[in-house]
């Protein structure tokens, strides 16, 4: 990457929902900006003071470690007070709704709210109702914003491009609002999509969301650039969708064998936290070809991004 | 077993060799060598059979590919005392039948890959004809989970099936069913709304109500069929009904058929030759699920079977003891044997001008196998050497103390019966011989 001046690139909308209804530009402009933060990380001195006096609430209806520490810290290395909401201690568990906790929030004044929640469409609902930024951190099956541009910094980073790529993406794609996020991420990119799953776990009507439908895995992998598995949830391991993790792994789980499909230079992914054994063998995921590390950093920095972007954008600022 | 020289290649002459799989029809011979059919039409013996070949005048009876027969249940594992695979075996050689898909409902059902692996090894070291499992579609044909589909058919089930239950859940057949279509893998269903059928326990109508029996509307079954049609519609999937019994449903499979589903159908040999008046004076060997229907329905299934809407024919093979048949009949359980009798009460349809020999033996070979994707169903040269040679006009009196099954359920006790199997042959090997 040559060496140019600090990106100066603004969000010019308020919410991040999701990638729907971002542009190429936008998307480049937040891998740019998210370039800066990857280095910034990597010293000691990781603080930056441009969102200091701000507010940011992480109101995760969902439980999560790496989604909301990853906010948390880029919120602090911002500069910004964060103050972590999880369900166990709010108020939904006593009865409130979702609207009620969002006015309550809004009477608090900060500056963003990050949310993640189990129902699709919640985080839009919230974001009707609040004056500040909200920012998608999971609704769902329908979006993962974050997790599609961390997946696509990592990718950038990787193979120096996005356009023209081949990615797989493969396991529980109907449940899977990251899915969703990349599929969508990735075709605005210029990427070749395919999802590879049982039938039981593709949504219906996907073969019109631009993406090529492979059931099984080897033609599903077949000189594949890169590799995403995703996650499958252990409540439908056992005879609902599928009949067994054993019959998983066998026929979709990501081994040695089956990558051999993929380029020879192919690069794996999984957005965490990984079921060893049941997606994925453990040698894969701790390959040579394995970027499931690198895109944990990439998701702090990342974050950043979204949130220096968008605060660029609010009043005051 | 037949002592003879199993290397010799033999060759059948002076027969009428049926194929359905090549619209074959004519008098000819048929050579067999190493297990495999080399030649079957052809005046053979005129143009000569290799050196050594043992020659067998048939004397114009039939030649046609070893029956198979799509859905026998076997005690083994778990009920040995009603039937094993070998007990089976030397009954189906004895009907003609050169393949039995067995059920999985045994003790453990077939629902796992080592119990596939089970079935597969006992038949190969004790039965003298073919076995194929079919495996359950639900663990524990519970009605709950799909079992694994693709081990299982890697494995060596030939389908999936709840036996003589029905998935009532449609969520989890509609499930297995999209599930299936990934493997390619066909599910065999009985079509039985259970709650339709409540106790009943033969068909509902003026005779059972006469007999102060409790009756199953044909609506049990017909429903069921049409759910299920609906649902081959939604997921794409591969299936099969497992024994249709009347008017109503064959309408619902026409239609099917017509949109161009991957739907099609058995009736079993009992429904074809009977119906609910012959249950007489409560004669138990007679009770079946589903149930014997009306003189009308039947003449409806021979007919649908004649013109290829129905597709196979099985025998619903289901030995059961004198313990839990001699009964009154409401406690009496269901089932008959059909094995060693499919292909001569078969023969009635022919002789009574329902079908021609052609239809039948299509469905009861030709048809099973293209489902099943089994190597047989067919006289084609480089064949497997699964072989009938049945004399179609020869009268007899059936015994049932003279069948081979360990139970002698059967509902055809002291019929009269026109035509029977003289010898079967499989891979090559006789291993049933009238004399």
């Amino acid at each position: 990457m040559t060496t140019r001046g600090p990106s100066s690139f603004a969000l010019a909308q308020r919410h991040l929902l999701g990638i729907e209804g971002l542009s190429a530009s936008d998307i480049t402009g937040l891998l740019d900006l998210a370039e800066e933060f990857v280095d910034l990380n990597r010293q000691v001195q990781k603080k930056r003071t441009t969102l200091s006096g701000r507010t940011q609430i992480n109101l995760f209806f969902e439980a999560s470690t790496r989604t909301q520490s990853s906010f948390e810290l880029a919120g602090k290395r911002l500069g910004a007070d964060v103050m972590n909401m999880s369900i166990a201690s709010s108020s939904i568990r006593k009865g409130e709704t979702l609207l009620d906790t969002a006015l309550t929030l809004n009477a608090m004044h900060p500056d963003m709210i990050v949310v993640r929640h189990a129902a699709s469409g919640a985080v839009e609902l919230l974001s009707q109702k609040v004056e500040c930024s909200v920012i998608n951190a999971g609704d769902g099956a329908h979006e993962h914003p974050t997790q599609a541009l961390l997946d696509a910094l990592t990718i950038r980073r990787n193979k120096n491009r996005i356009e023209g790529l081949t990615v797989a993406i493969c396991g529980d794609i109907a449940h899977s609002r990251v899915a969703r996020s990349n599929i969508i991420l990735l075709n605005t990119m210029g990427a070749r999509v395919r999802v590879v799953a049982p039938s039981t776990l593709l949504p219906s009507g996907i073969e019109r969301m631009g993406v090529e439908v492979h059931r099984d895995m080897r033609e599903g992998l077949r000189d594949a650039d890169i590799v995403m598995m995703l996650r499958l949830q252990r409540e439908r391991m056992a005879g609902s969708l599928i009949p067994s993790s054993r019959e998983y792994f066998h026929y979709w789980g990501l081994d040695p064998a089956k990558l051999k499909f993929a380029k020879a230079d192919a690069l794996v992914m999984h957005p965490g936290p990984m079921n060893r054994g049941v997606e994925i063998e453990s040698s894969v995921a701790d390959g040579a070809q394995s970027l499931i590390r690198e895109q944990v950093e990439m998701g702090v920095a990342v974050r950043m991004a979204v949130l220096e972007a968008l605060a660029r954008n609010l009043p005051n600022a | 077993m037949i002592a003879r020289n199993e290397n010799r290649p033999l060759l059948l002459a002076n027969a009428r060799v049926i194929d359905p799989s090549r619209d074959l029809d004519q008098r000819g011979d048929v050579l067999i060598a190493d297990g495999v059919i080399r030649e079957a039409g052809k005046n053979i013996r005129a143009s000569g059979a290799p050196e050594g070949t043992e020659i067998v005048d048939v004397g114009g009876q039939v030649i046609a590919p070893g029956l198979i027969d799509m859905r026998a249940f076997i005690g083994e594992p778990g009920a040995e005392h009603r039937e094993t695979l070998a007990t089976a075996s030397h009954a189906a050689a004895a009907g003609g039948v050169t393949t039995i898909i067995c059920q999985p409902e045994t003790d453990p059902p077939i629902d796992d890959p080592a119990t596939v692996d089970f079935v597969l090894r006992r038949a190969r070291d004790n039965a003298v004809v073919h076995i194929h499992p079919m495996a359950a579609l639900t663990k524990g044909l519970e009605g709950i989970e799909m079992t694994e589909i693709g081990l299982l058919k890697a494995a060596g089930a030939v389908a999936f099936t709840e036996g003589a239950k029905s998935v009532m859940n449609a969520n989890v057949f509609r499930r297995a069913l999209t599930y299936a279509r990934d493997f390619d893998a066909l599910i065999v269903h009985h079509t039985e709304e259970q709650n339709l059928t409540g106790s009943g326990v033969m068909n509902a109508g003026e005779f059972a109500s006469r007999l102060g029996l409790s009756g199953v509307p044909k609506a049990a079954e017909t429903i069921m069929l049409e759910r299920d049609i609906r649902l081959v519609e939604l997921t794409g999937g591969r299936y099969h009904a497992a024994s249709l019994t009347c008017q109503d449903s064959l309408d619902v499979l026409r239609r099917a058929k017509e949109r161009g589903l991957k739907v099609t159908a058995s009736a079993s040999i009992n429904h074809l030759a009977l119906n609910e008046n012959d249950i007489g004076s409560y004669r138990t060997f007679l009770k079946l699920r589903p149930p014997l229907r009306a003189e009308a329905d039947r003449a409806a299934l021979a007919s649908a079977v004649a013109e290829g809407l129905v597709d196979v024919i099985m025998s619903d093979h289901d030995p059961q003891d004198v313990e839990v048949k001699r009964l009154p009949f409401a406690e009496a359980a269901f089932g008959a044997i059909g094995l060693e009798t499919m292909l001569p009460v078969g023969l009635r349809l022919v002789h009574d001008g329902s079908i021609k020999l052609s239809e039948l033996i299509r469905a009861m070979s030709t048809r099973p196998a293209e489902l099943l994707e089994l190597p047989g169903g067919t006289l084609r040269p480089g064949s497997p050497a699964d072989i009938v040679v049945f004399d179609p006009d020869v009268p007899w009196v059936l015994d049932r103390d003279t069948l081979k099954s360990r139970c002698t359920n059967t509902a055809f006790d002291e019929a009269k019966l026109t035509g029977r199997a003289t010898r079967t042959i499989v891979a090559g090997r006789t291993v049933y011989e009238y004399v």
